[in-house]
């Protein structure tokens, strides 16, 4: 079974929890799905209260661990205070980690991430960074103190799918042991299925489940989806050939080409 | 006959105080005494757009919407614009408008051409557009002003909050955001909206400006006024708006177009809207008391269905009660 930072997951299938239609089919989407982490912003959220919202509270009763994340701050300090509210807040040590550099892209700011996941190591917080593919970045965030990393495949609510399958699996090969969760870009269950057939340990999406015109299917489906993608690089997955192999033995024909 | 007191004088308490008024109740109406100013609908953007509106809702709220447009139509003519809506994206955005279209009826699709026929100042500035030509929209405030001068003109009493409620037989609780606090299930989504000024720009119907992260719409007032809105916030604060919300608002309608950079800010408005967990309305009754509460973003939209169907609840048991 997958570990995060000491807590058994269940599944491999993490929700965020923005976008959706309600928040009823929201809760849908996460109990059809069995998303065992459902995401939360707080920034926007909590103007000038520091207290927890309905929504937050509703999302609370999810059967599910809550990850607070600190989704659109745009520096170190920002997402630092972010998540000692969200520990308040939350009563939890976890903290999706998100500094945004490009408000186009919604690009992690790696460098601001980096120096961010070592002041929040070293308070206590057990960080989940949001980052992109980059080999030396995830380095600097193991040695930060990250015990799992959160590599994206394209841009936030890009639905894009893997674009650089190169470089994440360079990430696989580098860290075999380190849980390694795909956030970000996916658009279709294909997609998951392709990354957890690379090996990665989860998958988090948000957006191609709560802006799907059924969100509870979609969740289904990527819930299968990963299920598929997880078995499959379990059972140990062939690799391409050029020349056919016959599947039944062509005894009797003795002349080879 | 029964005595029927009605809290609350936002959209939804006064639909049915209409409703119940024009079908021959006897009522009173208990409001705070600068009527509907503050509430949700006050700062509502008073869209009337049922097709719009079913990219991220309920399909109940297409068939209660067009039958809301009617209900407006026939009851304030006057204060009813059916020019439709328009929506836009800005080039970079364009997929957001297949997702959009991919998602909602009552549209066609216009060219470029098209756009600037419907709404010449944004001739040149989009590539093309949705158009759902059946909605509607109504201000909001005007419209509330209306019924207010309607069931006063006919004799409807207004009385200050905390109005004995052992004095009548059925009490209507339409008080929205004051239940935030005795109803568990509701929560509160935080709207932030602007008023502008200018007469650079004529719109004569809503505009949506589509953006992956920031959707917003303009709707044209009278007197060269248009709203600019609204945030969706899951949070029941009521603080000033913040700086952030403000620069979304005022880069969206620059986008639309960049006269809004001359336009006056006449009013920044900031209010909460109930919602359940379905983001659809609830009517709960316990002994006497009918409450009706969480409609969400869509007041102007589904009230006067609410409306009929409290009306004929109310009408029908006050028969069952006569026999």
């Amino acid at each position: 079974m997958l570990t995060l930072y000491g807590k058994n997951i269940p599944s491999r299938i993490f929700l965020g929890t923005a976008q959706y239609p309600s928040p009823m089919i929201l809760e849908n989407a996460v109990r059809h799905s069995g998303a065992s982490i459902v995401t939360l912003s707080l920034r926007r959220e909590i103007i000038g209260g520091e207290q927890r919202s309905r929504f937050h509270k509703f999302i609370e009763m999810l059967d599910a661990y809550v990850l607070p994340n600190t989704a659109g701050c745009c520096s170190v300090k920002e997402a630092v205070i972010t998540a000692r509210l969200a520990r308040d807040l939350f009563k939890t040590n976890w903290i999706k980690l998100e500094v945004i550099g490009n408000q186009d892209t919604l690009q992690p700011d790696i460098f601001a991430l980096v120096e961010a996941a070592k002041i929040l190591v070293e308070e206590g917080f057990d960080v989940f960074p949001y980052m992109t593919d980059d080999l030396i970045v995830a380095e600097r965030l193991v040695a930060a103190g990250c015990k799992t990393l959160m590599p994206w495949c394209a841009p936030i609510g890009s639905a894009k799918g893997p674009s650089n399958t190169a470089s994440l699996r360079t990430m696989r090969d580098h860290f075999p042991d380190l849980p390694l969760i795909v956030d970000a870009g996916i658009g279709r269950p294909s997609h998951a299925t392709m990354l957890m057939e690379l090996g990665f340990d989860a998958i988090l999406l948000n957006t191609a489940v709560a802006k799907a015109l059924d969100p509870v299917k979609m969740a289904q489906a990527f819930a299968q989806a990963i299920t598929a993608g997880r078995l499959g690089f379990e059972a140990g997955i062939l690799n391409p050939r050029d020349i056919a192999i016959p599947s039944t033995p062509v005894i009797g024909q003795a002349v080879f080409p | 006959m029964k005595k029927i007191l009605i809290k609350g004088a936002g959209v939804g308490g006064l639909t049915v105080a209409y409703e119940l008024f024009t079908h021959g109740a006897h009522i009173t109406i208990a409001a705070p005494e600068n009527g509907p100013a503050g509430s949700a609908s006050w700062y509502a953007g008073g869209m009337l757009a049922p097709y719009c509106e079913c990219d991220n809702a309920d399909s109940i709220i297409e068939k209660w919407g067009v039958k809301a447009i009617k209900w407006w139509h026939k009851v304030l003519p006057e204060l009813v614009v059916r020019h439709g809506t328009l929506v836009v994206a800005a080039p970079r955005d364009n997929v957001e408008l297949d997702r959009f279209a991919a998602r909602t009826t009552g549209y066609e699709i216009v060219s470029a051409k098209e756009l600037g026929d419907l709404e010449p100042d944004l001739a040149g500035r989009f590539q093309h557009g949705l158009f759902f030509a059946s909605e509607a929209h109504i201000d909001p405030r005007k419209a509330l002003d209306a019924l207010i001068g309607r069931l006063k003109k006919g004799g409807v009493a207004f009385v200050a909050i905390g109005e004995n409620e052992k004095d009548y037989d059925l009490v209507i609780d339409a008080t929205g955001r004051a239940r935030l606090q005795l109803d568990g299930q509701l929560r509160g989504i935080r709207g932030e909206m602007l008023l502008v000024r200018t007469t650079d720009i004529h719109f004569s119907r809503p505009i949506r400006l589509l953006h992956p992260r920031i959707p917003l719409y303009v709707v044209p007032r009278q007197k060269n006024i248009f709203m600019i809105g609204a945030t969706m916030i899951e949070s029941d604060n009521l603080r000033p708006i913040t700086t952030r919300s403000i620069m979304e608002f005022l880069n969206a309608a620059y986008i639309l177009h960049p006269a809004f950079a001359e336009a006056e800010i006449v009013e920044i408005g900031v209010g909460v809207r109930p919602a359940y967990a379905d983001n659809l309305p609830h009517v709960k009754r316990k002994d006497k008391v009918i409450s009706i509460n969480g409609f969400y973003r869509h007041g102007y939209l589904l009230a006067p269905e609410m409306a009929i169907q409290i009306k004929n609840m109310v009408l029908q048991n006050c028969v069952q009660d006569l026999l």
